[in-house]
């Protein structure tokens, strides 16, 4: 009996993240219905969801891996670049139905976002630290360079692709620079929080299971993961590709969420913004990542004529957290600052 | 011939820039171990408080540069104390995320102050230039000061480095910083000094850059920064002459690389390099072999 | 003492490159073969000429000056550096060319001079690592929770708790590795390179830093392991009680070179032993 409410409680605590997300789901769900809801918190929700599923994502690389990639906001632009292409195409070719759609569109982003991550991560994940960050940041940009060049058109049921050339044929769907324009958004809140629950499940299933050990090992001590005869480049690769693949589909959802999207969506500063809530939530902390990127996302939309202090604000908390947690004198003069604190709150009670 | 010539040159000019820029990460990073992430930010504010003592205050350029290089090296020294120096135990993660911080930080700051609108720098330099070859290849006076400014800051910090007792410290805390200390080293001032004088080297490779390429914005320094990075990882991180043969190299190929294949992958080309460096020497053209022990 | 001697000069005249190993290993395939074996670091011969023997039971030591190679000859026998000379046969295989991870699939595990765990993980994860490969699931079993994952799970734990047993740690098995105390983290780490199921055990000082009954402990824990797992065990030690006592063979190395081999006597009474730890006459007076 005693037992069974252990495991249950493993279960509870192991799975929060998902429970947290769906209590969250029904809330939102029953202010709608009720009228509850502003309108432009509502149109926050599908972004809130994706910046979720990229926050999540890129928890794996930077806290269960170990890895800092700054280069996330590449994979979800590949993710939402190729989704558009794809709901676009099964809708004109296929007739298929909205949910149809969104769903391929997801999955052909998620494929390609992870095909790109193990183009990337075979070389990339062979270099350490800092060199790795920075090759990451180096690869997101050569991504967008390399989109602002591409055109994609559909002629009839064919495909068209060209390189730094608008010169083809049908009705252009991709176009360099000027990215993606009268998209039909399609997705909706279910979706983004079916993917957020999907999201999380991999991530929570992959940590808890013999492969995710592995990938915090290799982490922890990379040559002692090898003297017990841990694939290191493997599972590093695992937990990349892992990453990009959600990255992309989270993209996806993000591409078909908005009428018109350009490359320059997904620039540097894109990525440095999930890096911001992957920190601010505690690097390897999935709950903290879910609870970051909502918070993050909605506050400073929600605050009008905070927006140009946001970034600034955000700057200030990336160092702030950065120092607290790792400086010991400091870290013991915040905590005495809150003891204090509690101790005057005590008195006056 | 002459426009080989002439986008050669360019790419000499182009790259003493990078170089003079890539000298401060490559001297922190030999130093402090760590990717002065915000480097590229300090030449941002080196250029606006060179524009704003030229055009808002109307003093003389020589006067606009020195105040700048004075603000840099005080901006450069605040960020070491206040940010890096209590992270000196922490992991390289730590250090990087909160140099990115400190990078946006800055960046945004900027944009507060002096606005998201790009200003037009005038050059401190006289523009015009020289005629060669009867007047198929000219060469900018901008393109010449930015060539002699770099050899110069190149000659006489090696001097530094090499013959005088910071520099001689300097050399300590790179190899061993432990060691450095229990010899009565004073390695926090040692790094500051790198910091002071990397700075300061930006304050100069900003008035030049904004001279050669005259619009001035927030992010200014981001690219040019990632680029010289790239430059010192190129040459041999930690390496001075590795960072001037890294950025000039780099900056040949940039603008080759615009001239002659595409001009819109010009950046994805240097990255290229960076990529194709890191893979097939990962120390670089001149820099030293670590070995990790077990 | 004649016994011994006249042991081991058997021995030498069979396997002119082995050092004494025990009688029951006599006529068995040894678990390692080291001939030659040397690296250069750029001219600096690190390790040179290193010929070793070691039976599929028996308990072997490596001492020398501070210095001498010994970490190195156990880097070079898991492949964390390449030897640039000679021959290492595991079991009977041939290991040129092989990697780390390989090395440790044909039967290889150590433990580090500086202790290395998974410090942000739990005392049972960092033994569920060492079982990585001996009870293995697929990723997408794991991800998908199908049978095979309950299944692999449940066996893992099971394993974790029976080696844990071994030094009574099973209490500690959710205390993440790196608050644990010293000596604990020593036992922690030997206790993961045995859930790789070696056929030889290397140890890198695991008496190191403990007191004098926690060494006389790990003198009976070795000795059990070696009974209980039927496997080879080789220790690099600088406690001479412990090395003089458990260990049936003993090779010692000066300079990157083997100067000695054969039973705790011999070495004992060999002079070049006796000068390489204690200098020469000469430099003495």
């Amino acid at each position: 009996m005693k037992k069974s409410s252990n495991t249950l409680r493993k279960i509870t605590k192991t799975y929060f993240p998902c429970l947290l997300v769906t209590a969250m789901f029904i809330i939102c769900q029953i202010m709608i219905t009720t009228n509850a809801m502003p309108r432009t918190t509502k149109s926050m929700l599908v972004p809130v969801c994706v910046y979720i599923v990229m926050a999540v994502s890129l928890n794996l690389t930077v806290g269960i891996s170990g890895e800092l990639s700054l280069g996330h906001a590449g994979f979800m632009s590949i993710g939402a670049f190729s989704g558009v292409v794809i709901a676009t195409y099964t809708r004109e070719v296929f007739g298929f139905s909205e949910p149809a759609q969104l769903l391929s569109a997801l999955v052909i982003g998620g494929i390609m976002a992870g095909i790109m991550g193990v183009i990337i991560g075979i070389p990339v994940l062979r270099l350490r630290g800092d060199y790795l960050a920075i090759v990451t940041l180096a690869f997101g940009e050569i991504i967008r360079n390399i989109l602002n060049c591409i055109y994609i058109s559909l002629d009839g049921n064919k495909l068209h692709f060209a390189f730094n050339n608008n010169d083809i044929p049908g009705t252009q769907i991709l176009r360099g620079p000027t990215g993606v324009t009268s998209v039909e958004k399609i997705a909706s809140f279910l979706a983004g929080f079916l993917l957020v629950l999907f999201t999380l499940l991999v991530v929570i299933n992959l940590i808890h299971s013999r492969s995710g050990r592995a990938i915090m090992a290799v982490r922890d001590n990379r040559i002692a993961a090898e003297s017990v005869g841990i694939n290191v480049t493997g599972f590093k690769l695992l937990a990349f590709v892992t990453s990009a693949f959600l990255a992309g589909m989270g993209g996806a959802l993000f591409g078909l969420n908005y009428a018109s999207l350009t490359p320059a969506n997904f620039s540097f500063n894109a990525s440095i913004l999930i890096l911001v809530y992957v920190v601010l939530g505690g690097i390897g902390n999935i709950t903290g990542s879910v609870i970051a990127a909502a918070v993050l996302y909605i506050l400073p939309e929600e605050l009008r004529g905070f927006a140009d202090y946001r970034m600034l604000a955000y700057a200030i908390v990336l160092i702030a957290v950065m120092l607290i947690t790792n400086n010991a004198r400091i870290k013991a003069f915040v905590n005495s600052i809150f003891k204090k604190n509690k101790a005057k709150g005590g008195e006056q009670a | 011939m002459s426009t080989f010539l002439s986008n050669l040159i360019s790419g000499v000019s182009l790259g003493s820039v990078y170089a003079i820029i890539a000298l401060g990460y490559t001297m922190v990073y030999g130093i402090a171990k760590m990717l002065n992430f915000a480097h590229g930010d300090v030449i941002m504010i080196g250029a606006y408080m060179c524009f704003v003592m030229m055009f808002n205050l109307n003093t003389p350029a020589f006067v606009g540069v020195l105040i700048a290089m004075a603000v840099c090296t005080l901006l450069g020294i605040t960020i070491e104390r206040l940010a890096y120096k209590p992270l000196r135990q922490a992991t390289s993660l730590s250090v990087l995320i909160t140099a990115i911080g400190m990078s946006y930080f800055l960046q945004n700051l900027a944009q507060l102050i002096w606005g998201a609108n790009p200003k037009s720098f005038k050059s401190v330099i006289p523009s015009g230039g020289l005629s060669l070859m009867g007047g198929s290849l000219k060469i900018s006076y901008v393109t010449i000061v930015t060539i002699i400014a770099s050899v110069l800051i190149m000659v006489v910090l090696t001097l530094f480095v090499n013959h005088t007792k910071m520099g001689k410290a300097m050399r300590c805390v790179s190899e061993d910083r432990g060691a450095a200390e229990l010899m009565g080293v004073n390695v926090d001032l040692t790094i500051t000094v790198t910091f002071a004088i990397g700075s300061a080297l930006a304050a100069i490779a900003a008035v030049l850059m904004c001279s050669a390429y005259p619009t001035l914005k927030p992010t200014t320094g981001s690219m040019p920064g990632i680029k010289a990075f790239t430059a010192a990882v190129f040459g041999g991180i930690g390496s001075i002459p590795g960072a001037m043969l890294g950025g000039i190299l780099l900056g040949v190929i940039e603008i080759l690389g615009k001239a002659y294949v595409s001009s819109e992958l010009g950046d994805a080309f240097v990255f290229a390099v960076l990529i194709l460096v890191l893979l097939v020497k990962p120390t670089g053209l001149l820099g030293k072999k670590i070995h990790e022990k077990v | 003492m004649t016994d011994t001697k006249r042991r081991s000069d058997t021995k030498m005249v069979e396997h002119p490159s082995r050092a004494s190993g025990p009688e029951r290993d006599l006529n068995k395939r040894p678990v390692l073969e080291c001939s030659h074996l040397g690296i250069d670091y750029g001219g600096l011969k690190a390790v040179d000429d290193f010929n070793l023997t070691i039976g599929p039971t028996e308990i072997a030591g490596l001492i020398g000056p501070n210095g001498a190679g010994k970490t190195t000859v156990f880097n070079l026998l898991t492949k964390v550096y390449q030897p640039t000379h000679g021959v290492v046969m595991v079991d009977g295989k041939d290991t040129a060319g092989m990697n780390t991870i390989q090395a440790s699939r044909l039967g290889l595990a150590r433990t580090f001079q500086n202790i290395r765990l998974f410090n942000q993980m739990t005392v049972e994860d960092n033994i569920r690592i060492g079982l990585h490969n001996q009870i293995p699931y697929s990723t997408a079993s794991g991800i998908l929770r199908l049978p095979a994952f309950w299944k692999g799970e449940k066996k893992q734990h099971e394993k974790a708790m029976e080696l844990l047993s071994l030094f009574n740690m099973q209490d500690m098995a959710d205390v993440k590795s790196g608050s644990l105390p010293y000596g604990a983290q020593r036992r922690l780490e030997i206790l993961r390179a045995l859930a790789t199921s070696p056929k030889l055990l290397l140890l890198d000082e695991p008496a190191a830093g403990m007191n004098p009954k926690e060494t006389e402990e790990l003198m009976d824990t070795i000795i059990k392991i070696r009974d209980d797992f039927q496997i080879a065990i080789m220790l690099i030690e600088h406690d001479m009680n412990l090395v003089m006592g458990i260990c049936e063979g003993i090779c010692v190395l000066n300079f990157g070179r083997v100067i000695a081999k054969g039973t705790a006597d011999e070495i004992q009474n060999n002079p070049e032993v006796i000068e390489a730890y204690l200098g020469t006459q000469k430099e003495d007076e």
